[in-house]
């Protein structure tokens, strides 16, 4: 009578920034409707090792569980993809935890992606309005052209696409297809647009959006189905366009 | 006293970031304290869409029709002066939403769409696709972020606060905070703060709410001396998709834009859904609500599926469960409207809600009840505003669907240019002995914590809770299981003191977080089951088959619990609501009002 149907996870450990990482080991009886989050909350209320080692609750970032606030990104079986939304039953086992390689690891599966948010800054991902008093309604904007900004503007700024990515990494500095993307939102915005040209100057240059190197692994691994290649030959046609317009007006 | 006051705002939701907008553009600088990077708070979860009457579908839409919607669907338990304030903003935060760049669906001649939603028959509902909360939440992180490249915001993220500092006239003089990664435990002096910490979904183990909506914060307060108003009215929303890990939720836009709620009309009948003939399938929605048919407001939802499924034994295949369908309307219209949702069925149950109706139950949802505040969003203790689904303003008995983001930011917008004011009259601070004794206070409760060795885990703990609260404090009520509740919540309290941490390392410990997080739910789910026990009337939300009807003469007033330090429980008081703009009426969805 006993279901012996069992779910085996291996995680990939680490207690601090400068700690060494190693592997733990766990079985979890096998349920349905299980998901990765749903696993670790298991292992919480039960922090014992497959081979019986009593262990400490897997530190992971988490919040809304619906994939909409980007937090559980990590790698699981080798993908760079978000927790919640990967269902025990579809993946195979034993099921492979890690944290992001790109960024630092915090503790355990958490990292410190703060650098999408710096870079957020520094391409002013914002439409400047002159303040929030009563200044009646927005620009007119046509069914095409929200069908058209909506879809990027879904980024969960989970940074799967930056970990996917060969080119971000900390030669070349590159910015990644996320603040790439969110350029060409606010550019395309019409009153965002008042800031397009120093939006395409911040990806003049090194680490700017010169570095991609067309793998698009971005897209294929972008949970939201953003078009993140779009977005890329968009804003780096704009860039050239501007670079070479600069230098000839020089 | 401060020329340019400092205000420290914890939360950065809705309601935090609206706050926080208005400081920064009064010339205040603002301290930003969130457990989260900011941009991932739970209002990104919020579907649906933000109401306000802009009257754009020629139905002779008004703002006073949106504030006698929303205090009818409240069952008369809001003060009427705020609502209607609200109700009036909400135009002109439509106009700042659409101005800062929210995509929201529109017309073909380029202005804003609006669709109808829950206890309302106008199309009042502004929206962007169906992740309305995350478009707007995004509009006002990037409104803070330009702001925070100014010098005019800080941020503390990955900080939880713990407490407030109180000088020793009990008047607010800054923070306690932990650092949730070095674990350090800091004060943090400001001129005022405010409170925009979201609901306590997680007092019911497993809700629609983030991982963060503890109500940890408030509780904290509550306990420092804060009022806390109408803390049993708890919203059930009707349509939730069952998860091991939380309860999903269904947009009440799914039925705004023609989802119809069945069940098959023959117990036990499990055949394909869609080869059901019309005339085999119960519409009970629609049959028992002529008028309002499937939006009707969520407690009414959310009983009618209870008693079809309990009462009526017709839950599909036997299990707690209708279904929500979708599949008449065409696949175009409902990929432009509600792409979002779809997705999150297809991706967290597998099947194409295109194709076949999906299957869901009513889950806990939003927390009415809050933080007491004055009109001004001030709690009664000077310094201390509240703002967002951490108080109790805005929503009676019962929120309306969509009207959520509307009181976020409109009390955002009131509690930051109070906190302003309030910090340009302040008088200087006498001493800081106070900072150091709540930073001491607090590393005390941590390291007690970590040292404490009983056989309690916490996580497990939190499990058994949660069950207690959604069995015995949501749809409905006996006072009976609410005492039993009430001494098994003592008893948890008691347990608590064996907790067993499991990890006692000084680095990104979420295991003493959330165990932190853990007491202050418990005391918190006191007040909810007290406050719930006491009420002996039905309105909004709380229902008791024992006393069926609304009592406006005995019960026609706000719960205010405050907390006893000495009996280390929940004392209470009652307030008058202030009716003085709509006189009460009878609230009856199956006839027009």
């Amino acid at each position: 009578m006993a279901n012996t149907k069992t779910v085996i996870l291996k995680i990939k450990r680490q207690d601090n920034p400068n700690a060494k990482s190693h592997w733990e080991e766990f079985e979890l009886a096998w349920h349905p409707g299980m998901n990765v989050i749903s696993s670790m909350m298991e292992i919480a209320r039960n922090p014992v090792t497959r081979d019986g080692k009593a262990t400490t609750p897997i530190t992971y970032d988490s919040n809304c569980l619906e994939e909409v606030c980007g937090s559980c990104a990590m790698l699981i079986n080798g993908r760079a993809r978000m927790a919640c939304s990967a269902l025990i039953d579809k993946l195979e086992q034993p099921i492979r935890l890690e944290p992001f390689t790109k960024f630092p690891v915090i503790r355990d599966l958490a990292v410190d992606r703060s650098v999408l948010f710096e870079n957020l800054k520094t391409v002013k991902a914002w439409v400047p309005i002159d303040g929030t008093y009563d200044l009646g309604s927005g620009p007119r904007i046509s069914p095409e052209e929200q069908e058209a900004a909506y879809p990027l503007s879904r980024c969960i700024s989970c940074c799967c696409c930056m970990e996917a990515c060969p080119q971000f990494n900390d030669d070349t500095g590159f910015v990644g297809a996320a603040t790439i993307s969110q350029v060409r939102l606010f550019n395309t915005h019409p009153t965002g647009a008042a800031l397009k040209r120093e939006r395409l100057a911040a990806l003049i240059g090194d680490g700017g959006i010169q570095e991609c190197g067309y793998a698009q692994n971005c897209v294929e691994v972008c949970p939201k189905d953003i078009p993140l290649t779009q977005s890329i030959s968009e804003v780096g046609g704009e860039v050239i366009r501007q670079a070479v317009g600069d230098l000839f007006r020089k | 006293m401060a020329s340019s006051p400092k205000i420290i705002v914890i939360g950065g939701g809705l309601a935090g970031l609206s706050a926080v907008i208005k400081i920064a553009e009064m010339g205040g600088h603002v301290d930003l304290f969130s457990i989260v990077p900011v941009k991932r708070s739970h209002s990104v979860c919020a579907q649906g869409g933000i109401n306000a009457a802009k009257n754009l579908k020629g139905e002779g839409d008004s703002t006073w029709k949106h504030f006698d919607d929303t205090i009818y669907g409240g069952d008369f338990l809001a003060n009427q002066p705020p609502v209607k304030a609200m109700c009036e903003a909400a135009p002109g935060i439509i106009d700042l939403l659409d101005r800062m760049g929210v995509p929201f669906n529109r017309t073909p001649e380029g202005l804003l769409d609006f669709r109808r939603f829950g206890g309302t028959l106008y199309n009042r509902t502004a929206f962007a696709g169906a992740t309305t909360g995350q478009q707007l939440l995004y509009a006002l992180d990037e409104q803070v972020r330009r702001y925070e490249s100014e010098g005019k915001v800080k941020k503390y993220e990955h900080w939880e606060f713990l407490s407030a500092v109180l000088d020793s006239n009990k008047i607010c003089r800054g923070i306690c905070a932990m650092d949730l990664r070095s674990m350090e435990v800091r004060t943090f002096p400001a001129d005022a703060i405010i409170i925009a910490t979201g609901g306590n979904g997680a007092i019911f183990g497993k809700s629609t709410n983030s991982v963060v909506c503890t109500g940890s914060a408030q509780s904290a307060l509550y306990q420092q001396g804060c009022f806390y108003g109408n803390g049993e009215f708890i919203q059930v929303h009707p349509t939730c998709i069952p998860g091991e890990d939380k309860l999903r939720l269904m947009s009440e836009s799914a039925r705004g834009e023609g989802g119809r709620v069945w069940v098959p009309k023959t117990p036990g009948d499990n055949r394909d859904p869609l080869s059901i003939p019309q005339s085999e399938r119960w519409y009970f929605l629609e049959e028992w609500y002529p008028k309002y048919g499937n939006l009707v407001p969520r407690d009414i939802a959310t009983r009618a599926i209870f008693k079809v499924v309990f009462e009526h034994n017709l839950g599909i295949d036997g299990k707690p469960m209708v279904y929500l369908d979708l599949t008449h309307i065409d696949p175009k219209i409902l990929d432009r409207k509600l792409e979002g949702i779809l997705e999150i069925y297809e991706k967290f149950v597998g099947d194409d809600p295109r194709k076949v109706p999906m299957k869901i139950f009513p889950g806990m949802h939003y927390t009415m009840g809050g933080l007491w505040i004055d009109f001004n969003q001030a709690t009664n203790i000077p310094g201390i505003y509240a703002a967002g689904e951490c108080e109790y303003q805005y929503h009676g008995a019962n929120r309306l669907g969509a009207n959520s983001l509307v009181s976020c930011i409109f009390g955002g917008f009131v509690a930051g240019p109070a906190a302003v004011q309030y910090a340009r009259n302040l008088q200087t601070a006498p001493g800081n002995g106070h900072f150091d004794a709540e930073r001491k206070h607090q590393e005390e409760n941590n390291s007690m914590l970590m040292k404490s060795d009983g056989k309690e885990n916490p996580f497990r703990l939190w499990q058994e809770f949660g069950e207690l609260m959604t069995a015995n404090c949501t749809v409905i009520r006996y006072n009976n299981k609410l005492k039993e509740t009430d001494s098994k919540l003592c008893e948890m309290l008691e347990r608590f003191r064996h907790i067993n941490l499991n990890d006692r390392t000084q680095w990104a410990n979420t295991s003493v977080v959330f165990t932190r997080q853990l007491y202050n739910m418990l005391q918190l789910g006191r007040v909810i089951a007290q406050g719930a026990a006491m009420r002996n009337e039905s309105r909004g939300a709380h229902y008791k088959p024992d006393f069926p009807e609304r009592d406006d003469k005995n019960w026609l007033k706000t719960t205010k619990a405050y907390f006893a330090p000495d009996a280390d429980e929940p004392k209470f008081e009652f307030e008058a609501v202030d009716i003085s703009l709509i006189p009460p009426r009878p609230r009856k969805y199956d006839a027009v009002k």
